[in-house]
């Protein structure tokens, strides 16, 4: 067995080199809570919380690009949290400050678990996500980087780098319901991002479906009636709006919650987000 | 792997020798380093028990792979000060009657320093944000609230 601890992506690549199987752990908080259930045994693993090209972020005016390795603490805080409320939102919901201190990004899209909260934001933003492996580097969308529940496009062997989000014009708001305040994991989770410059509405759900579910029908509909030069929606827009939303849910029924309360919770979020975004009546 | 490596905990440079592979940081700072302050209750980072510092953030040691931790500076409750003359969180928590079975403790003081460190005169709402990764069966936090804003009080008052 080996511990390696990484610092810059060079390294990072020649550990996975020498052992391709190697478990791959930045902040931790989901590997060692399997590894101390003893549902994961690890041998070879290559720590990435310390490579410096992984936890920095770029901000080049219309775009940001965020390092795998950003962590929960730094999204919630200024800046990030200027240019993309939607996961900043999202960040302060995740677990405690323990968790938030070290567990990234990069470890959400890692696990991409339905109930991930960074994820709903990430799809609503039209996030790119950065793959790389010592054999070359790929992009692709959100949508197609987690293709089902804890299963994504990534192969062994690859690093998730980071992804690329636009910083956009307009309200966003991220808002979850669960058995608590903190520390709890999603049972129905709703970003929302507005485009005031694109004048588009964006949804997307968590925890309602094996993967993040983006709601193109409630979007079109928004973008077609609401007042974006006046901030407003009327009170059957936002009804109507939030009927789209709980009709693209897909829920299950599972320990957590049943299908019929979290189809009901994300209409109850959608709308609640649109009239936040669009508060004139 | 190496037979040990060395982690620097509350200042000094401690070996670990023949651990085995995912051994966490709570683990290692008890079983192998003597150090019995940090408390592990659930070793899923729900309960804050286990809470040390790690270059200077507030981590649950059962999520931090103790192997992964070398070069980085620990500090657990036992480095926080010397026996016999407690920190003026820990007096705080006793005079405030913040600790019955005590079992929390640890990880409270712990959370406490790096909360005043960051915010030295926190609302309410923000204690009890800041310290939600820490959970207490006995005392139903009231006290403990009460012990944080009497060190925020006194802290001011000494400046
Ligand atoms: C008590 C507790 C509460 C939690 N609460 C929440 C919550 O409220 N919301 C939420 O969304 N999550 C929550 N989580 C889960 C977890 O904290 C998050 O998913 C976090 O973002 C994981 O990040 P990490 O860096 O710790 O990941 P790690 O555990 O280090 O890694 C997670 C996975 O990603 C892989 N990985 C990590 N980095 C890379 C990389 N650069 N390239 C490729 N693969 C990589 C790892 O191999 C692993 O499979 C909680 C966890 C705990 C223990
Ligand atoms: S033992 Fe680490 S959080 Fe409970
Ligand atoms: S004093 Fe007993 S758990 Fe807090």
């Amino acid at each position: 067995m080996s511990v390696i601890v990484a610092t810059s992506l060079a390294e990072a690549f020649a550990a996975l080199s020498a052992h391709p199987e190697a478990t791959l752990v930045a902040g931790g908080t989901d590997v060692m809570v399997e590894v101390n259930a003893g549902h994961r045994h690890v041998a070879d693993v290559v720590m990435v919380n310390r490579v410096g090209e992984l936890c920095t972020w770029r901000h080049d005016g219309a775009m940001l690009h965020l390092g795998a390795g950003v962590t929960w603490s730094q999204i919630e805080a200024a800046p990030i949290a200027e240019w993309v409320p939607v996961l900043a939102q999202a960040a302060r919901t995740v677990g405690s400050p323990q968790i938030r201190h070290v567990g990234t990004i990069g470890g959400n899209l890692g696990t991409c678990s339905p109930a991930g909260d960074g994820l709903p934001g990430l799809a609503a933003l039209d996030a790119v996500v950065h793959l790389a492996s010592p054999a070359g580097e790929r992009s692709l969308p959100f949508a197609e980087f987690m293709v089902g529940p804890k299963r994504t496009a990534r192969v062994a062997g690859e690093l998730i780098i980071g992804v690329t989000v636009p910083v956009l014009r307009g309200w966003q708001g991220y808002s979850k319901v669960g058995v608590r305040n903190a520390m709890v994991i999603a049972t129905a989770s709703v970003a929302l991002v507005t485009d005031l410059d694109g004048r588009t509405v964006r949804l997307a759900l968590g925890s309602v479906g094996p993967t993040i579910l983006r709601c193109t029908e409630a979007e079109a509909f928004a973008a077609a009636n609401v007042d974006f030069a006046n901030g407003a929606a009327s009170a059957a827009v936002v009804s109507e709006f939030a009927a789209l939303a709980r009709a693209a849910a897909r829920p299950i029924d599972d320990h957590r919650s049943t299908a019929e309360y979290r189809r009901h919770a994300v209409g109850v979020l959608a709308g609640r987000l649109l009239r936040r975004a669009f508060p004139n009546e | 792997m190496s037979e040990f490596y060395v982690l620097h905990v509350n200042g000094a440079a401690r070996e670990v020798r023949d651990a085995a592979a995912g051994e966490s940081l709570l683990f290692v700072l008890r079983e192998r380093l003597g150090l019995m302050g940090s408390k592990g209750a659930c070793e899923q980072g729900e309960c804050g028990s286990c809470s040390v510092l790690l270059d200077d953030q507030l981590v649950c040691g059962c999520l931090v792979l103790a192997a992964g931790a070398v070069g980085q500076r620990i500090v657990t409750i036992e480095g926080v000060a010397p026996l016999g003359a407690p920190s003026d969180v820990q007096q705080a928590f006793v005079d405030a009657g913040a600790v019955q079975c005590g079992f929390c403790t640890p990880g409270l003081i712990m959370a406490t320093h790096s909360l005043l460190e960051r915010s030295p005169a926190p609302s309410e709402m923000e204690i009890r944000e800041e310290l939600s990764g820490n959970v207490c069966r006995c005392t139903g936090y009231g006290r403990i609230i009460d012990a944080v804003q009497r060190v925020a009080v006194a802290r001011r008052g000494a400046q």
